[in-house]
């Protein structure tokens, strides 16, 4: 009997001929992500009792959460983080600038195939695109990661996904996610192992790969994976720390669930307030009136995604009263970018431009909404106070949709624009 | 050791934004000021009325969102006796094992509860009491017993590396 992916790859790591959903295996991790939390980790790691961190070159760590500090409690906090990766000898680490973490993670050559990423991030699964089991984890828990290298994890069941044909013109992989989220639910995915298969997955580029397994966080997954295919090796070539070994699924896995979809059936789609899985087609939410767009996050930062919000933006200004923030994932992106034209075309568009990292996406600066007012966002997540506003909507969306409503001034098809 | 207090309902999907708004996950880290913002998105009387010993009840899919272990400390600080829902999200769910904070799966104690029913839980039995009937409970996953038993993640992991105190 065949084995799903993240039976596999669980078996291997742990040293174990095979291994059958629920089992409670224990490995030693690949990669070891962290963020702004770190200082807070490395708290409750001091707690242990170690004095060394054991496996200084797993950890990559990230400052992107809230980033250039804000205030002097984060400024601090960061600072402390410094110390603390100047002590334990943790190279892989990159500050305020470089970019957030899941695409730095991804540039930066860690996101591999084959390999096991924890994060102390929920999104951390991104790096899945890449054919890698990636899992978000809590502090606690890196903090004993950082005194063991080693976790435990329960092998998933997996659920499989299959899309036929190939997505429309206008139609993205975030409407994709979007769409899949809507009918399954935040928790259809729940505890599981989503693995995306099928021409249209095939047919992705790597970017629009990643926003996919980002995307399955808001299903409750606890991974999400993309095969590794020519597409992935020429994407890694030159940037893989290291040399991979991918893992593929058996043809004759057991899958908890199979569901297909026709991708030529995908339509632009938001997701209204306060849900993830509240999908509509735009054309639904289209008229409701924006006070400020976001373009970027670990979902669409990426210099694709740019380029299509470019497209739509050139020789276009932003509707009066509406603030176009756009925020490029990585230093990498912003200096393409630059280079493509792209920051002139938002400037002269009338956006704001920021430094790379998550911005408002949770609250912390850089585009806090005011009493009221509705953001349209190409984040991931939607809860009612997500962006440090209680008494303020978020819709989730594509580049595209973000772009064509800024210019409209309201939610509107980038066809009807 | 049985846990005794007032039930505190809620519905599906409960996020661990309004648990513990995200505005504050880099600036506050002492466990007693977190306390101070458990649910205050969600309900704003909870932080100054929970009892030790209360207990939650909640729907579906109960922790799902942000990673942030606050979500989870801030409730041991409140010294919430237990969690129960119809469901947990997986990071939300391994934070309270982390943290020794009793997260049980059992519908049909969701199903009868109402905010401010008197219950009792006792882990070892496996059982929620109340007047409205007992409810049973699974118990945890044998793999992970050692870390609920040694009071959490930290205190397991300085066991396992034979560290003393």
């Amino acid at each position: 009997m065949g084995h799903a992916f993240a039976e596999k790859i669980l078996a291997h790591k742990a040293g174990l001929a095979q291994t059958v959903p629920g089992q409670i295996v224990e490995v030693t991790l690949d990669v070891a992500l962290s963020h702004d939390n770190t200082a807070a980790i490395s708290e409750i790691f001091r707690k242990i009792g170690v004095a060394h961190v054991a496996r200084p070159d797993i950890h990559v760590i990230v400052l992107d959460h809230a980033c250039p500090a804000p205030t002097t409690k984060h400024a601090q906090n960061h600072k402390d983080i410094r110390k603390f990766v100047a002590e334990q000898g943790i190279e892989n680490f990159y500050d305020v600038g470089r970019g957030v973490c899941h695409q730095v993670l991804a540039e930066e050559g860690f996101a591999l195939p084959g390999v096991v990423i924890a994060g102390a991030d929920s999104h951390t699964p991104t790096a899945g695109a890449f054919g890698a089991f990636a899992v978000g984890i809590g502090r606690s828990e890196m903090a004993a990661i950082m005194a063991t290298a080693r976790i435990w994890l329960r092998v998933p069941e997996s659920l499989k996904i299959v899309v036929h044909g190939r997505l429309r013109e206008g139609v993205t992989s975030k409407d994709l996610a979007l769409r899949v989220i809507g009918d399954l639910g935040v928790d259809g995915g729940d505890y599981k192992s989503v693995e995306w298969h099928g021409e249209a997955i095939e047919a992705l580029d790597m970017e629009a790969r990643m926003v996919i397994p980002n995307m399955m966080a808001e299903m409750g997954a606890k991974n999400a994976t993309i095969p590794p295919d020519e597409v992935t090796f020429a994407w890694l070539k030159g940037r893989a720390q290291r040399a991979y070994e991918p893992v593929y699924p058996d043809p004759d896995a057991q899958y908890l669930r199979v569901v297909e979809y026709d991708a030529g059936a995908i339509e632009p789609v938001v997701a209204r307030p306060h849900r993830v899985d509240n999908v509509v087609p735009v054309r639904e939410a289209a008229g409701t009136r924006i006070d400020q767009a976001l373009l970027g996050t670990c979902t669409n930062g990426r210099l694709s995604d740019l380029a299509m919000a470019a497209r739509v933006l050139k020789g276009r200004k932003v509707a009066p009263g509406v603030r176009l923030i756009v925020i490029p994932a990585s230093a990498e992106v912003y200096l393409q970018a630059l280079d493509a034209g792209y920051l002139r075309t938002f400037v002269e568009a009338g956006a704001a431009i920021e430094s790379p990292g998550c911005g408002p996406c949770m609250g912390n600066h850089m585009g806090i909404p005011a009493e009221g007012e509705v953001t349209i966002s190409t984040a991931n997540r939607n809860f009612r106070g997500r962006m440090g506003t209680q008494e303020s909507e978020v819709y989730l969306a594509s580049p595209l949709v973000v772009a064509a409503s800024a210019v409209a001034g309201h939610i509107v098809h980038p066809d009807d624009l | 050791m049985a846990i005794k207090g007032r039930v505190w309902k809620y519905g599906d999907d409960v996020n661990t934004d309004v648990l513990f708004p995200g505005k504050y996950t880099y600036t506050v880290s002492d466990p007693v000021e977190m306390g101070e913002h458990a649910l205050e998105d969600l309900d704003p009387e909870f932080r100054f009325k929970v009892q030790p010993g209360d207990v939650i009840v909640a729907g579906k899919n109960f922790g799902c969102g942000s990673s942030r272990e606050q979500a989870v400390t801030c409730l041991v600080t409140k010294k919430v006796g237990a969690l129960v829902a119809r469901s947990f999200a997986r990071i939300y769910y391994r934070n309270c094992i982390n943290n020794a904070l009793p997260a049980l799966t059992c519908a049909e104690a969701v199903e009868a509860l109402e905010s401010g029913d008197e219950v009792e839980v006792d882990l070892e039995a496996g059982e929620i009491r109340s007047a409205k009937g007992t409810f049973k409970f699974p118990p945890l996953p044998e793999g992970v017993m050692g870390i609920f038993e040694a009071g959490g993640l930290i205190p397991y992991t300085r066991r396992r590396l034979g560290i003393e105190g």
